[in-house]
C-alpha cells in the first residue's frame, strides 16, 4: 500500500504518539516545540500531497483534490494558532503537554474527516476531532474561581452530543433507504428517492451535525458561552479550524440532495437568513470581543450557506473560497486578541482602547481583519461575499441576496466600533505592546494573505472549482 | 471592445493609479516623519505631471473611451481590469491629480502627529479616487469606490476635530449602507446582460424592462445621492466636513462629492435611460430643494466650515439639476460646475484651514476683522467667495449660467425656483466676507501673521483656475462635447423607443 497520500495524517498520528510521551514527562517546552514542528511539517506535507490521488481502507477513505485542498487549509490554520498562541497564557504549564496532544489530535481528526467518504469512518473522524475539543475547553486555569470554563465545557459537550445524536439518527435513515454507508453508493440510490420525506429528513439530520460545527442558526447556542469560557488560544482554534471541516462535509452531504431539492434548499435559505440576522444583531450588543467574534461567526456561517444552497459547482467553490478567507480574517482578529490579553484573560472591546498607539502593527492587523469581515474591498471578505451573492442571485434567490446585502450594512457598525476604539480612543496606559518576531511575521503573512486573496482570487477559486469538480 | 481606444505604449492610467499606491507602500518604510511630507509631495507632483499627457493626447472628436487598457482579472465571473477616460471623466481625473499636491501642502504644519500614516492615507486615497473615475468595469469600480472609505475614515477618525468619532462613523456607515444595494444591482445587471458582462460601456443601452430599470435606478440613486449628497441624504456631510482636517475636507469637497454626480452621468443616464426619464421630475425637485435648503442653512451657520459645507449642498444641487435636465447645455454646465466646485470649495476649505491654524477656531465670531492683519489672505478669500457665489468673470458663473440656461429650456417653474438659490449664495458668502474683513476691530486676537510663501503657493493656482475657467472656458468645454452628445443620444434613443413624454 502506498502510504504517501496518507502522509500528513500519518505524521500527525505519529506526532501525537510522541506528544503522549511528553505528557508523561510533563515537559511543556518540549511538547510545544514538537507541536510547532508538527504543524509546520504537516503544512509542507499537505502541500506536497496536494496532487496525490487514491483511496484507502476499502474505499472508505478517499484522497482527491478536494480533501487535499482542505488538508492544506487545516494544516495552515492549525500552525497559525500554534505559532501565535505559543504562550498559552491561561493554561497552566502542567496541562500544556496534554493541551498540545489534544490540539494535534483534533487537527488529525479534521484531516481524516475531509477524506472520509463512508458514514462510519466519517463519524469516527468527527468524534476524534470533537472529543479532543471537549477536553481542551475546560483546560483553562480557574484563576478567577468562576469555573466558567467548566460551564463552557459542559455546554459544548451537551450540545455537541445532541447534534451528533441527530446526525447518527439521520445516517441510519440513509443506510435504511439505500443499504449502504458509502457516500458513492448512497448518492445514485438516493436519486429517485429524493421525493420521499424519509430521504429529506435523513439528509437534513446528517447536515445538522455539521451545521452545528459551522455554528449555523438553530445549532449556534453553544457559540457565545464556549467562546467566552475557553482560553483565547482554544477559541482561536475552535472558531476557525473545525469550520473548514464542517464546510467540506456540508458540501459532500448537500451533494446527495443535488441536483435540486426544494425542501433542503428552503431549509438552508431559512437557516442562512436567520443566521445572518441573529448573528449580526446580537453582535451589535456585545462588549466582550470573543462573544462578538462568536456572533459574527454565526453571521458568516450564514453567508457560507449562500454558496451551498445554489447546488452548483461554482457555488460550492465560492463557499470553499469564502471559508478559507474567513479563517484568515478570523485568525488575524484572534491573533490580536491573544496578544492584547496580558495574562490570558478575556478581552473587552474597551480594552483595545488606543491600540494604535501601543502597537501600530497589531492595530493594523485588527483593522485588516475587521474590515475584511465587514466585506470592504480590497480584502478577501469582499470578494467572497460578492461572489456568494452573485452565485445566489444567479440561482434566483433575489430576496435572500437583498437580505444578505442588508446584513453587510448592519455588520459594518460593530466592526467599525471596534476599530474606533482601537484607533480613536485614548489608552488606559501608554505602555507599548511587545510583539515578538514570530507573531509579527504571522500577522504580516495573514495581512498579505487577506489582501492577496482579495485582489487576485482567481488561483484559489480555480483550485476550489477543480476540487469540487473532482467530486461531481 | 469597440467602445475602447486602446492605448499604446506606457499604460498611462494604470501608472496614475499605481504610482500613489507604490508611493504609499514606500512611504510606510520611510525613516522620519518629516521625510514623509516631502515624499508625499514628490509623489503627488509626479502624478500631477504624469496626468498632463491625458489632456494633451485626448482626442476631441470621439466619444469613445481613450487611453484604454484591458486585462482579464477574474475570468470565471467575466471580470476584467478595464480602464479608459472620456470627456466626462477626463477633467475629474485631472482635478484629482492636480489638487492632491495642495492637500499635502495644506497638511504640512496642520498635521503634527503621525505624519507618515496621514500621508500614506492621502496617497491611498489618490489611488482609489483616480481608479474610480477611470474604471470601466463595474466590479473594479465598486472595489475602488468602497476601498476609499477606509483611508477617509482614518483621516477623519484619527486626525479630526473633537467630534471625530461621531463624524467618521456616520460618514462610513452612511456611504456603505448606500452602496450595498448598488452591489446587488450590479450583480442583477450582470445576470440580465447577454452575454454576461460587468463591462460598464457594454451594459449601456441594454434592453432592460422598465420595472427592472426603475429598481436599478433607485439602487444607484441611493448610493450616488448619498455621496453627492442630495437633499434628504446630506446629514453626514456637515459633520464630516467640520471634523475632518483641512486636507480631508478638501478631498471630500473637491473629489468625493463629485463621485456621486459622476455616478449619475456614467451609470444612471446611459444604463437606465427609461427610468431616468420617468423619475427625472422628482430628481429635479430634489435638486431645487437642495439648492434652497443648502442656501438657507448656510445663511444661519456660525462655523465657517459648516457654512461652506452647507453651501456645497446647494452647489451640488445645481450640478444634479444640470444633469437631470438632460440637454447638452445643462449637462455640460453640470460637469463644468463639478470642476468649479472642486476648485472653489477646495480653496475655501484651504482658507478656513489657514485661519484655523492661526486662531484654532473656525467660528465666524473669532475670525472677525482679520482683514487688517492678513491682507493677502483676505484678498484670496474674497476672490474665492465671489467665485462661490457665481460672480460674473469667475468660474462658477459660467457653470451656473449653463445649468440655468439648460434648465430654462426644460422647465420654467423649476428654474424659477432654483434662481433664488443663487441669490442666497450671494447672501451667505457676503455675510461671511463682511464679518471676516470688516467685522470690527474688537477681536482680541489681533496678532495674526499673514500667509507665508507655502500658503500663497497653495492658493495661487486655485485663483488661476477660477479666472481661467471664468474668462476662457472653451478648452474645458471642448473636451466634453463629444461625450455629452453621445450620452444624451443614448438617453433620447431610449425615450423614442418607449415614447415617454418629457416633463409635464
Amino acid at each position: 500500500m502506498n502510504l504517501m497520500p496518507f502522509a500528513p495524517e500519518l505524521l500527525l498520528l505519529l506526532g501525537s504518539l510522541l506528544l503522549f510521551f511528553f505528557t508523561l514527562r510533563g515537559d511543556d517546552k518540549g511538547a510545544r516545540a514538537i507541536a510547532i514542528v508538527l504543524g509546520l511539517a504537516s503544512v509542507l506535507l499537505a502541500l506536497a500531497t496536494v496532487h496525490e490521488r487514491g483511496n484507502l481502507f476499502y474505499k472508505a477513505y478517499q484522497i482527491d483534490l478536494f480533501s487535499q485542498l482542505f488538508k492544506v487549509l487545516i494544516a495552515i490554520a492549525t500552525t497559525c494558532v500554534l505559532l501565535f498562541g505559543r504562550e498559552l497564557k491561561d493554561i497552566s504549564p502542567r496541562m500544556q503537554p496534554e493541551y498540545y496532544l489534544f490540539l494535534i489530535l483534533s487537527s488529525l481528526g479534521l484531516m481524516m474527516l475531509v477524506s472520509s467518504v463512508e458514514l462510519i469512518t466519517l463519524f469516527v473522524a468527527l468524534e476524534l476531532s470533537s472529543f479532543s475539543l471537549y477536553l481542551m475547553v475546560p483546560m483553562r486555569d480557574d484563576r478567577r474561581g468562576l469555573r466558567t470554563q467548566m460551564e463552557a465545557g459542559i455546554k459544548y459537550i451537551m450540545f455537541a452530543v445532541m447534534a451528533t445524536g441527530i446526525m447518527l439518527f439521520g445516517m441510519s435513515y440513509l443506510f435504511g433507504l439505500t443499504g449502504s454507508t458509502y457516500l458513492a453508493d448512497i448518492a445514485p440510490r438516493l436519486g429517485h428517492l429524493l421525493k420521499e420525506p424519509a430521504a429529506v429528513i435523513g439528509i437534513a439530520m446528517v447536515l445538522a451535525g455539521f451545521l452545528f460545527k459551522l455554528a449555523v442558526f438553530p445549532f449556534h447556542f453553544w457559540v457565545p458561552d464556549v467562546y467566552q469560557g475557553a482560553a483565547n488560544e482554544t477559541t482561536s482554534f475552535i472558531a476557525s479550524v473545525p469550520k473548514l471541516g464542517a464546510v467540506a462535509l456540508l458540501i459532500r452531504i448537500t451533494m446527495l440532495a443535488a441536483p435540486h431539492n426544494q425542501a433542503i434548499v428552503g431549509m438552508l435559505v431559512i437557516f442562512a437568513v436567520c443566521s445572518m440576522f441573529y448573528g449580526n444583531l446580537s453582535a451589535l450588543a456585545q462588549k466582550d470581543l470573543k462573544r462578538m467574534l462568536g456572533f459574527s461567526g454565526i453571521a458568516h456561517a450564514g453567508f457560507v450557506l449562500l454558496g451551498l444552497l445554489t447546488f452548483q459547482q461554482q457555488g460550492y467553490a465560492t463557499s470553499i473560497f469564502y471559508i478559507a478567507g474567513y479563517v484568515l480574517m478570523n485568525m488575524a482578529c484572534f491573533l490580536v486578541l491573544c496578544k492584547v490579553s496580558k495574562t490570558g484573560e478575556n478581552v473587552e472591546i474597551a480594552d483595545l482602547a488606543g491600540l494604535y498607539k501601543r502597537s501600530p502593527l497589531m492595530a493594523f492587523t485588527l483593522a485588516v481583519g475587521m474590515m475584511a469581515m465587514a466585506g470592504i474591498p480590497p480584502f478577501v471578505g469582499f470578494m467572497g461575499k460578492f461572489m456568494l451573492m452573485a452565485g445566489a442571485l444567479q440561482a434566483k434567490h433575489l430576496t435572500l441576496v437583498i437580505l444578505a446585502a442588508l446584513n453587510t450594512a448592519i455588520a459594518i457598525y460593530y466592526y467599525l466600533s471596534v476599530l474606533k476604539v482601537a484607533y480613536c480612543d485614548t489608552p488606559a496606559s501608554d505602555e507599548a505592546l511587545e510583539v515578538d518576531f514570530t507573531t509579527a511575521l504571522v500577522s504580516l503573512a495573514l495581512i498579505a494573505g487577506i489582501i492577496t486573496l482579495g485582489v487576485i482570487p482567481s488561483q484559489l477559486l480555480d483550485l476550489a472549482n477543480r476540487a469540487v469538480a473532482s467530486l461531481l | 471592445m469597440d467602445f475602447l481606444v486602446m492605448h499604446q505604449g506606457l499604460p498611462l492610467l494604470s501608472a496614475l493609479i499605481f504610482l500613489p499606491l507604490a508611493g504609499a507602500v514606500i512611504g510606510m518604510f520611510l525613516p522620519s516623519e518629516s521625510s514623509a511630507r516631502v515624499w508625499a509631495l514628490l509623489v503627488t507632483i509626479a502624478n500631477a505631471l504624469l496626468s498632463i499627457p491625458l489632456y494633451t493626447g485626448f482626442d476631441l472628436s470621439t466619444a469613445k473611451f481613450q487611453f484604454g487598457e484591458h486585462h482579464p482579472w477574474i475570468p470565471i465571473w467575466h471580470i476584467n481590469y478595464t480602464l479608459g477616460v472620456d470627456g466626462i471623466s477626463l477633467l475629474l481625473i485631472l482635478l484629482t491629480t492636480l489638487i492632491m499636491p495642495f492637500c499635502v501642502l495644506a497638511s504640512w504644519r496642520y498635521i503634527a502627529r503621525r505624519v507618515k500614516a496621514f500621508m500614506v492615507c492621502l496617497l491611498v486615497m489618490e489611488c482609489a479616487m483616480i481608479g474610480v473615475f477611470a474604471a470601466l468595469d463595474f466590479v473594479l469600480f465598486y472595489v475602488l469606490w468602497e476601498a476609499m472609505l477606509i483611508p477617509m475614515y482614518l483621516i477623519i477618525g484619527i486626525w479630526g476635530g473633537p467630534r471625530k468619532v461621531y463624524a467618521s462613523i456616520k460618514f462610513f456607515i452612511y456611504t456603505l449602507a448606500g452602496s450595498v444595494m448598488l452591489l446587488v444591482s450590479i450583480i442583477a445587471l450582470y445576470l440580465n446582460s447577454a452575454p454576461h458582462t460587468f463591462s460598464i460601456p457594454a451594459l449601456m443601452g441594454g434592453n432592460y424592462s422598465t420595472t427592472f430599470q426603475i429598481l436599478v435606478f433607485l439602487a444607484f440613486f441611493l448610493a450616488f445621492a448619498i455621496k453627492v449628497p442630495m437633499f434628504p441624504f446630506h446629514t453626514w456631510l456637515p459633520a464630516a466636513h467640520v471634523e475632518a482636517p483641512t486636507a480631508g475636507s478638501v478631498i471630500l469637497a473637491s473629489i468625493l462629492l463629485k463621485m456621486g454626480t459622476y455616478g449619475f452621468l456614467r451609470f444612471c443616464l446611459p444604463i437606465t435611460p427609461v427610468a431616468t426619464l420617468t423619475l427625472m421630475p422628482y430628481v429635479l425637485w430634489l435638486s431645487v430643494a437642495a439648492i434652497l435648503y443648502g442656501g438657507f442653512t448656510a445663511l444661519a451657520q456660525k462655523d465657517m466650515k459648516k457654512l461652506i459645507a452647507y453651501s456645497s449642498v446647494g452647489h451640488m444641487g445645481f450640478v444634479t439639476l444640470g444633469i437631470f435636465v438632460l440637454n447638452s447645455r445643462g449637462v455640460e454646465g453640470a460637469i463644468l460646475q463639478m470642476i468649479n466646485h472642486g476648485v472653489t470649495t477646495g480653496a475655501l476649505f484651504l482658507c478656513v484651514g489657514m485661519i484655523y491654524e492661526r486662531t484654532h477656531s473656525r467660528e465666524l465670531a473669532t475670525a472677525t476683522g482679520i482683514g487688517k492683519q492678513m491682507p493677502i489672505f483676505v484678498t484670496f478669500l474674497a476672490f474665492f467667495s465671489l467665485s462661490s457665489l457665481a460672480f460674473p468673470g469667475t468660474n462658477s458663473f459660467v457653470g451656473e449660467f449653463l445649468v440655468l440656461a439648460g434648465s430654462f429650456s426644460r422647465n420654467l417653474l423649476i428654474t424659477a425656483c432654483a434662481i433664488p438659490g443663487a441669490i442666497l449664495a450671494a447672501a451667505y458668502m457676503l455675510r461671511m466676507l463682511q464679518k471676516v474683513i470688516w467685522g470690527g476691530v474688537d477681536n482680541p486676537k489681533q496678532s495674526l501673521i499673514d500667509l507665508n510663501g507655502r500658503e500663497i503657493v497653495t492658493l495661487a493656482p486655485f485663483l488661476l483656475f477660477v479666472f481661467w475657467i471664468g474668462l476662457g472656458p472653451t478648452p474645458f468645454l471642448a473636451v466634453m462635447h463629444a461625450s455629452v452628445n453621445h450620452l444624451l443620444s443614448q438617453v433620447s434613443l431610449a425615450a423614442h423607443s418607449t415614447a415617454i413624454g418629457m416633463l409635464p
